[in-house]
Formats: structure tokens, sequence, C-alpha cells
């Protein structure tokens, strides 16, 4: 009578389980994708007071995904569980601002990058790193290690004794535990809303991020005594531009992105978006 | 101080009506948690008056665990652990593919696992408030366990159990915040994007207590009620 | 998974339990100030002492936690009346933060579990105590506070407890304490479940400890009761 229970038990679990398949998580033969983001990160993405999630990988995600003849479906999800859900096969891409780097390519694959941006410090207007060394340039460490290496010196001074918010598992955090661990207090946070409290409440010092999210955060209204200072630093532990996440196991699905976003590269839509959204165009060259 | 209370309106870019969704979210995953709670620790209760040393020891053993770990670290590994599992799973019997576990159920499901390791407690207690002699009359009248469990253990635990249970329902509506950190819509959640997308967290975050205490003290109400209607008859230890 | 990477992530994990034990140990001694004075006005027979004590133990008992935390983190830091006060130096770090949160949610519960203590003293030992002449202070502390103690200790212990579980939510308002070390690791390294479960090991030890400690007060105390050696 046993293996009776045991064997309807299993059936059972198994019935129920294939009950709550994601769809399109089986089929090779790709039809529909599921790409997960925050909505919560303005203006790679944000969720309107609708509840719609809205923003440039939003618009860049529908272009992309008409190009190479795919549905698209977008999720959020919180950043610190982006990976994981990747690989556990809750969404097939990640579109989340995330930093193309050598890390997290032992985990996944990207695509090509479809943005450039820089990291930035946001702070109060008189704050220190104002006036640091290439302040307000772009610096590639990568391509200018020289120059790279007087900016980190100028930022690691200005900073000395600060405290600086991160948010987790970013390349931002990542720098700042690489330059800043003994010479700045550095906070990470969850979500970027939690960390832009308390800059505004004057517990953080100065805020590393992305570029376009900093220029964002300071143009809003509740932020006039904020501005994005100090260098723009990009390459290095900043990674090489964001590019949408994908499982290794889909190279042919990496495949069709890339050949999407090259058209969508050379006929000037990413330029489009990218100005509509981040008034600059952050298109990698 | 709290500055314009529209925000908490009900019309266009009124959080109001998101905050109650939140709030019917925090009670639906509270009273299924409860559900799974009750479940677990009637197991448990069971195994530790079954008198047999495996069964007790392992019901002892669940019970300190979870009474022993923070309620935070059993809802990260609850909710890390569930998708995986049930991956594993379907992968053994042969599906591929993802097996999407929501987070209401992985929510629900550590809220009961931790409100299991008390109500364990509760059960029992209120199996050994029977008296002995009920019990014996039962038998000694001819009762098979089925009927003695129908007519007389069953409804005096669930009388007994009933203040704990109370207390215990508090709690989990308490602990059901900490599902907030799995992403699902629940009271806290909403309180938390509504603070950071509008920078009032002040506001919201009072907001959302004020619901929470609405919320516990009309439920508490509810039982006071409840447990006046069960005992009723009964005599009482203390007035 | 190695033995090098396991030992490396616990040191880790215990080279936070000083925050952990520090945030607990000085939320439950400020807990049980503001308790004491909260369980005092419940007592005094002062109508709108004992309106204001039965409220305050409601709200922080009918409340999570985690809210009361985030209103003091971030709510009162986000208004211009308490940042320009003298508040702000207390309250502009997290740690401070952290603690007065704690303390003030551990008092509802405490003050419960001094009341009820304070009620299980037998009448006829106030009385007795009375007829002798003590004053009040002699008798609180001669006859009312040991009994009180005693019933108290039980409860207290729970509640102990609860509050180093309760610890861990100070991970959420960006303290580096054992639970946020352990998300930490399994976010740098993606191994999702031993920092976890070393993390709960830790914290387990010390409730276990902690559990052992109060029996053996108790123990102590109640030696009176014990069987006489036949």
């Amino acid at each position: 009578m046993g293996s009776h229970i045991v064997k309807s038990f299993c059936l059972g679990l198994s019935l129920a389980a294939s009950l709550a398949v994601a769809p399109g998580a089986v089929a090779k033969d790709w039809k529909t994708v599921v790409i997960g983001m925050e909505g919560a990160y303005e203006p790679w993405n944000l969720t309107d007071s609708s509840g719609k999630i809205v923003g440039f990988e939003v618009d860049l995600a529908n272009d992309l995904c008409k190009r190479a003849g795919l549905e698209c479906k977008i999720i959020a999800q919180d950043w610190d569980g982006m990976i994981p859900g990747l690989k556990a096969g809750k969404f097939d891409v990640i579109m989340d601002g995330m930093s193309i780097t050598d890390e997290r390519k032992k985990e996944i694959d990207f695509s090509k990058p479809y943005a450039a941006s820089p990291g930035s410090f946001l702070a109060p207007k008189g704050s220190p790193l104002a006036k640091t060394t290439g302040a307000g340039t772009l610096i590639n460490l990568d391509k200018d290690p020289a120059a790279g290496q007087a900016a980190i010196k100028s930022v690691q001074a200005a900073l000395k004794g600060k405290t600086l918010g991160v948010q987790v598992s970013t390349t931002h955090a990542n720098f700042a535990s690489q330059y800043l661990k003994d010479i700045a207090t550095v906070k990470e946070y969850k979500t970027t809303d939690d960390r832009d409290l308390d800059l505004k409440s004057g517990r953080l010092d100065a805020v590393l991020e992305d570029l376009p999210t900093n220029m964002a955060t300071a143009s809003k209204p509740d932020a006039s005594e904020l501005a994005v200072v100090g260098p723009k630093l990009i390459g290095g532990v900043f990674g090489v531009g964001e590019g949408m996440g994908i499982r290794k196991s889909d190279a042919d699905l990496t495949a069709k992105f890339n050949k999407a976003l090259a058209a969508a590269i050379a006929d000037g839509s990413v330029k489009k978006y990218s100005e509509q959204w981040f008034k600059i165009d952050l298109t990698p060259r | 101080m709290v500055g314009d209370l529209a925000i908490f309106g009900f019309g266009e870019g009124g959080w109001g009506l998101a905050l109650l969704d939140g709030a019917a979210m925090t009670l639906l995953v509270s009273a299924c948690g409860l559900l799974i709670g009750a479940a677990i620790g009637g197991l448990v209760a069971w195994a530790r008056l079954s008198g047999k040393l495996l069964a007790g020891g392992v019901g002892q053993a669940y019970a300190a665990l979870f009474r022993g770990l923070p309620e935070l670290l059993i809802v990260y590994f609850v909710y890390f652990g569930t998708s995986t599992l049930l991956t594993e799973t379907a992968l053994f019997f042969g599906h591929e593919g993802f097996v999407g576990v929501p987070a209401f159920a992985a929510g629900s499901l550590a809220v009961g696992v931790i409100s299991g390791a008390y109500q364990a407690e509760v059960f029992r207690a209120a199996y050994l408030a029977i008296s002995r002699g009920e019990l014996e009359a039962a038998v000694s009248v001819g009762m098979n366990r089925a009927l003695m469990a129908r007519r007389i253990i069953l409804p005096q635990v669930l009388r007994f159990a009933l203040p704990g249970l109370g207390n215990l329902w508090q709690v989990a509506l308490k602990d059901s915040s900490l599902i907030s950190v799995t992403g699902l819509a629940e009271l806290m959640r909403v309180s938390q994007v509504g603070a950071g997308s509008t920078h009032r967290p002040f506001a919201f975050y009072l907001g959302g207590a004020v619901l929470y205490l609405v919320m516990t003290v009309a439920t508490t109400r509810l039982f006071d009620v409840a447990e006046a209607r069960a005992t009723r008859g009964m005599r009482h230890s203390t007035s | 998974m190695d033995l090098d990477f396991i030992t490396k992530t616990f040191v880790r994990l215990l080279g936070a339990l000083p925050l952990t034990l520090s945030v607990w140990f000085l939320s439950v001694v400020l807990g049980a100030l503001v308790a004491a004075g909260v369980t005092w006005m419940r007592v005094s027979g002062v109508k709108p002492f004992e309106l204001f004590a039965r409220a305050y133990v409601t709200v922080f008992r009918g409340t999570p936690l985690l809210i009361q935390l985030f209103v003091v983190y971030y709510g009162l830091a986000s208004l211009p009346a308490v940042r320009t006060s003298l508040f702000w130096l207390f309250l502009r770090e997290a740690f401070n933060c952290a603690v007065l949160s704690l303390a003030l949610c551990t008092a509802g519960y405490q003050a419960e579990i001094f009341r009820g203590a304070l009620l299980a003293v037998p009448d006829a030992q106030v009385e007795a105590a009375r007829a002798c002449g003590m004053s009040g202070l002699l008798m609180f502390r001669r006859i009312v506070f040991p009994i009180a103690l005693r019933h108290a200790l039980p409860a207290y212990s729970t509640e102990m407890i609860s509050m180093v579980k309760a610890t861990a939510l100070v991970s959420l308002v960006t303290l580096w304490d054992v639970m946020s070390v352990a998300l930490k690791v399994r976010n740098d390294t993606l191994v999702t479940y031993l920092p976890l479960i070393l993390a709960g090991a830790i914290y387990f030890v010390v409730n276990y400890a902690l559990g052992v400690a109060f029996l053996a007060l108790e123990r102590r105390l109640s030696s009176h009761l014990k069987p006489r050696p036949s």
C-alpha cells in the first residue's frame, strides 16, 4: 500500500510542477522572450503611476524584439535576484543597466553593449568632489590608465573620512570596495530609492551611480542642492558598457539579439532612445 | 509634517488603493501562513505526543530549530529554496525548464514554517489540558479513535488553543512584513515602493504602520469574540 | 565548494557578530529602562499615564518591527524639523537608529512582561509588608521585585531570544551585521545556501547559549523551591 501512496504522490507533484511552467521557457524555438528589469532604475526602466514599466530599456527591448521577430514580455525583479533569477529560468534576458564585466561573464553571457554609460558621482553642490582632477570629463580606465589613476587618487582624497552610498552587487559597489575600502565609509543599499533617501537626508556625502541615473535624480524638483560632480569613469572595474544578460546555454538567443542590436545602432534607433531618456547619446562606439 | 495627504487618495497618482491592496495581500499571506502553520504545528505536536522516541525527537528538533533562527533568515531560505527545490524535483521527473513558485506561495510557506514551530507548543499544551477523565470515559463507552478525536479531542484542543492561536495570528501578521524582501506586493512592500518613489518615507511608513495597527486591533477583536463563544459555559480560574 | 571557502566565510560572519551582539545588548538595556517607565505609568493610578502606557504597548506590539525601524531610520531623516534639531546628531547614525527602534519595540513587550510579573506578586505579601511598616521603596526592593523577577524570567528569556533574532532586521538599514554579511557573500559569489546556513548556525548557537544561561539563572533563583534532600 505504501508504494501506491508514494507513486500517486509523485504523480501529483509532477503534475503540479508541470502546470506551473513559465511560458516559453522550454522552447528552443524562440517565440516569446521574458525580460527581467527592476522597474525602479530610472531612466533605464521605471514604473509609472499606472503600474506599467517604461523607460529606455523598455523602448529598446520592444524595438529589438520586433526586429528579431519575437514577442517580449517584461517582468519586474529585484536587483539582487537578477542573475540567480536568470539562471533559474525565471526570465530569459536581463535588461537592467547591467554592465558587462569579466566577473559576470563567468556566470552568464552578454549581448553586445547597447549603451556605454560611465559611473559618476552625485553629491551636494559644494562637495569636494567637484574640484577633483578630471572633474566633469570622461575618463576610460582601460584606454587612459594614467588619467584614470590621477582621477581615482583625487577622488580618494576628496572622500577621505566621508560616507559613500552604492547599490549592492554593482560595478559601483566593486569600485568602492576596491579603491575606497579603508578611506571612506561605504554603505550598500538594496534599492537606489533607499540610497537616494539617505543622500537627501545628509547621511551620505555622495553616491556613485550610472551617469544617466544620477542626471535623472538631479533633475527632480526636490534635488535642487544635488549635482553630478567629479570625474565620469568607464572601463576597468566599471565594465565596457551595458548589455543584455542571457544564459550561456542560449547562444542562439544572444545571436538573434546581437543581429537586431547591430541594425538598431546602425539606423540610429538606439541614439534616438538614448537621447529621449538619457538626454545624451550613450550609444557605444 | 505628513504633508499633502492627497497622495493617499484613490484617484490618479494616489496610493490609497495600492496600500489597501497591500493590506489585503498581507491578510491573505498571513492567513495562509497560519493555516500552513496549523498543519505543521499539528503534525509536530502529534509527533511529540506520540510517545515514540524518534518522532518526538524530530518534532522537538524542528521546533527548536525554527525558534532559534531569525525569521528574516528563514524567509530568505524558503524564498531561495522553494524555486530550486521544485525545479530540481521537476527535472528529476524529466521536465525541462523553470518551475515557478509564486512569491505568494513562498511567502506563506515561510510564515507557516515559522508559525508551525510555535503552534506545535500551543496544540501540545491544549491537548494536555484535556481532562484525562474525559478521555478514559470515552474509551470506556466504546468510542473508537476516530470518533473520540472528532467528538472529544479536536473541539477541546481548538477551544484551549484559541488564546495562543490569537497571539500567533498577530505574530503571523507582523512576520508577513518580512516577506517584503522577496518582492511580494504586501503592505510593507507597497509602503516601501511608495516611500521611495515619492520621497515621502515618513508619510508612507507611518501610514503603513497605521494600517497594520488597524488590522491587528480588528482581528484581535474577532479572536476575543471567538474565544468568548468557544469558552462559554466553562468555569474560569480567573474572572 | 571547498573547506577553505567555508572557513573564510565563517570567519567573515563571525567578524560581524560583535555588531549584532552590541545592537542586541544596547537595545535590550534601553528597552528595559523604557519598559520600566511604561510599567510605572501603567500601575501609577493616574488615568492619562495609564492610557498612554496602554496605547504604547498596543502600538509597539501591534505593528511590525520592520516598519517601525523604517519609520525611525528613513522616516525621521526625511523631516526637515528633525534634521535641523539636536536629535539629528544622534539619528544620523544607522547604528543609533537601529538601537532606538529595537529598544522602543522590545519595551512594549517587556512592559507587558513586567506588568504580568507585578500582578503575580501575592496580595498577602504586599499587605504583610505594609503591616510591617515598610516604605514603598523598601517594599519594592525586598518583596515585590524578587518575587516579580522570578515570575518574569521565563517570558523574559523568550523576549531576549526574540531580540537576537530581531537584530537580523538591521541588515535592511545598512548595518553590517551577520545577516547582511551573509547576503553580501551570497551576492558576490552566487553561492546561495552556504552563507545562510553558516549565519543560521551562528544565530542558533547564540540563542541556545542564551536559553541555557537563563535556565541556569531561573534554577538559581528558585533554589528555595527545590525538593528537600532526603
